[in-house]
């Protein structure tokens, strides 16, 4: 809590001293580390490198650049990804629209209630995804659950569209996606010193003042790590908008597969997951410009 | 469980109340319960005659300093101080100009711009108060504020919020377990244990004048000396016989009777050692009895010896390193005198 003045020209002095051990410090650390750094050099770099290469090489006519031009030509390419960058968009904020408020709950209930209901939370993650869509879809169908109660009370004649559409598509992935945003913004509200609220309370605030000033603030870390981690998770979805889209919600993970499975145009696919990443990398920059990612997440003491 | 329970204490206006007590004595639940943060299932707060009951924390106008801070670390030095003045819809100008004026009042003028995190413990402390006197609340609370900070910067803020309190002529109540802190700063001082006020009184009359046991133990230091009173009181003084045959004269703290088993207690620095031979002072109206130093240690501004009794044990004894007062050495046989008035007798069995 209470940093320590520290005398400079001690400071220097043990600084000098210590250097060698220093050394020695960064040479362990990177022993530990090794293994981490062999398994992704191996799994994850040269991979990715490999799809790099692929998407701007045809064995006929060598290195080319004609993948991107049919991305940047055929109209349907980019929808695509507007569509996927849109329908990640809203999924972020319906999971950050439910998620916030649960989370708050989670944060200000007696501890062990809020155990219990973090299990629920947690609960989903115990099952695989394609057996929680299936359920989804057993739900939303024509003549799914949610359709037969509707039916039955009266509101409405014929069974309303909830599956293969968009609608389909944000309900399943928020469903799938808001574990994510809870645990998030659940963490940083954790650390969130109860005293504050308190002081603000007797400083005059009311709760929604306190609320709005105090806590919303400080849960800025949260929600920008739950946001981002939401959002970035739903770029690359594929099961969910699979199975509970239709044809007209195809997202850029489903065309990637497409180009695999059936076309086998893998460089084609390299090239689409290429533009999927750079995409990734620069909507990642842009929102640490926005929100200053570094400065949100510095360690509080 | 009860936390606290029969507290009952009346705080003039712009005086500087504290509530002293060892941890779980009450005295964080009783400053909750006046901040509203807490609930007495029985009985009533009063701030200027009238009821707090019903207000949540935010209504009752009341400034308050937690032990941790609790600064706002989102917030600069301003915004912090800025916060109750905000809340209250102040005009933009006034709050520039009560900010400045509450930097200036603790010290932090140039801070302004400053967050929290760039702060020493003290200065967050400072700042905590700032925020809390700016909206000039009814009174001021304030949970062990000094706690976290280092003996020397307790000190000088001790002295530091005594003089802004007189400053501001703001009614404080304060509390701590720090018995030291309790009798510099306070103008009255409530002593609490097990969820009870065991004595309400000045700084001066809880030290000379402690009501039980367990004040004339908690605040200062005593020796505690066992007996039984014998006859009946010469002008209001008692005589006690203790278990090792020692007889004394002191006064009880509460009504007391013949053949009632007795706690007396002596401060050290009430002990004077005398010259010998005893037997000349007997007749004045001094206490006196003889003892051997077992022990003396030098602390600076005095010594202390510890002098055994016999079978009524050791004393502590405490004498001013000052020319001219008698300074046994170890192992010296001596006698000691001490005013009949300056021994508070206890009922024995109360704790």
């Amino acid at each position: 809590m209470s940093p320590a003045p520290v005398a400079a020209p001690d400071a220097v002095a043990t600084v000098d001293a210590s250097l060698a051990p220093e050394r020695r410090d960064a040479v362990r650390y990177l022993l530990i580390l090794l293994p981490a750094v062999l398994v992704l050099l191996a799994l994850f770099v040269y991979p990715l490198l490999g799809i790099v290469e692929r998407s701007a090489y045809t064995p006929k006519t060598g290195y080319t650049l004609e993948y991107y031009g049919q991305i940047w030509r055929v109209p349907v390419y980019l929808q695509v990804i507007g569509r996927t960058f849109r329908t990640s968009a809203l999924v972020t904020l319906m999971c950050l629209a439910l998620g916030y408020p649960l989370a708050y709950l989670l944060a200000t209930l007696r501890p062990r209630v809020a155990r219990l209901l973090m299990i629920v939370v947690v609960l989903p993650f115990f099952t695989s995804i394609i057996v929680r869509t299936y359920a989804w879809m057993v739900l939303l169908g024509r003549n799914g659950v949610v359709n037969q109660y509707l039916t039955r009370l009266g509101l409405t004649d014929t069974p309303l569209p909830l599956l293969y559409n968009q609608g389909g598509v944000l309900i399943g992935m928020t469903y799938v996606l808001l574990p994510y945003m809870v645990l998030t913004v659940y963490s940083v509200m954790r650390g969130i010193e109860p005293g504050l609220i308190r002081a603000a309370h007797s400083l005059g605030a009311s709760r929604w003042q306190a609320f709005r000033r105090v806590f919303l603030p400080l849960s800025l870390p949260g929600i920008a790590g739950g946001t981002l981690l939401v959002f970035i998770l739903s770029l690359g979805f594929f099961i969910t908008p699979a199975l509970m889209g239709g044809p007209s919600d195809v997202m850029i993970a489903m065309l990637i597969e497409r180009e695999v499975e059936f076309t086998l145009n893998w460089s084609f696919a390299s090239a689409l997951a290429v533009i999927l990443l750079v995409l990734t990398l620069i909507g990642f920059v842009g929102y640490n410009r926005i929100v200053r990612l570094e400065r949100v997440f510095e360690a509080r003491d | 469980m009860v936390a606290v329970q029969d507290v009952s204490a009346t705080i003039d206006r712009g005086s500087f109340f504290t509530l002293l007590g060892p941890s779980g004595s009450g005295k964080t639940t009783t400053l909750m319960m006046v901040a509203g943060f807490a609930y007495p299932t029985q009985g009533e707060v009063f701030v200027d005659g009238k009821p707090l009951a019903g207000l949540p924390p935010q209504k009752r106008e009341l400034g308050m300093v937690f032990q941790s801070y609790a600064v706002f670390p989102h917030l600069t030095v301003f915004d912090n101080i800025a916060f109750p003045l905000q809340i209250r819809r102040a005009r933009r100008a006034e709050i520039r100009q009560r900010v400045g004026e509450a930097l200036e009042l603790v010290q932090l003028q140039g801070y302004d711009r400053r967050l929290p995190r760039q702060l020493s413990g003290g200065e967050q402390q400072r700042v905590a108060l700032a925020r809390a006197l700016v909206f000039r609340p009814r009174v001021l609370l304030m949970d062990e504020p000094l706690g976290a900070l280092d003996k020397k910067l307790r000190a000088h803020m001790q002295l530091e919020l005594k003089h802004i309190q007189r400053h501001l002529h703001v009614t404080v109540m304060y509390v701590t377990h720090d018995q030291e802190e309790a009798l510099t700063m306070s103008d009255r001082v409530a002593v609490m244990q097990s969820g009870r006020i065991e004595q309400v009184g000045t700084p001066a009359e809880l030290y000379e004048a402690p009501a039980s046991r367990f004040v004339a133990d908690f605040l200062g230091e005593s020796n505690f000396v066992d007996g039984v009173i014998v006859g009946a009181p010469t002008a209001g003084r008692w005589l006690v016989r203790s278990g090792g045959g020692l007889e004394f004269r002191g006064v009880g703290a509460v009504p007391l009777q013949a053949g009632q088993p007795v706690t007396a207690a002596i401060r050290p620095e009430k002990l004077v050692p005398v010259e010998g031979p005893a037997d000349a002072l007997q007749t004045g109206a001094v206490n006196t009895c003889k003892g051997t130093v077992e022990e003396a240690i030098y602390v600076g501004d005095a010594t202390r010896y510890r002098v055994a009794l016999g079978a009524d044990g050791a004393v502590t004894v405490k004498v001013p390193n000052r020319l001219g007062l008698r300074r046994p050495a170890e192992g010296e046989a001596v006698a000691l005198a001490w005013s009949p008035d300056e021994t508070r007798l206890f009922p024995r069995g109360e704790t």
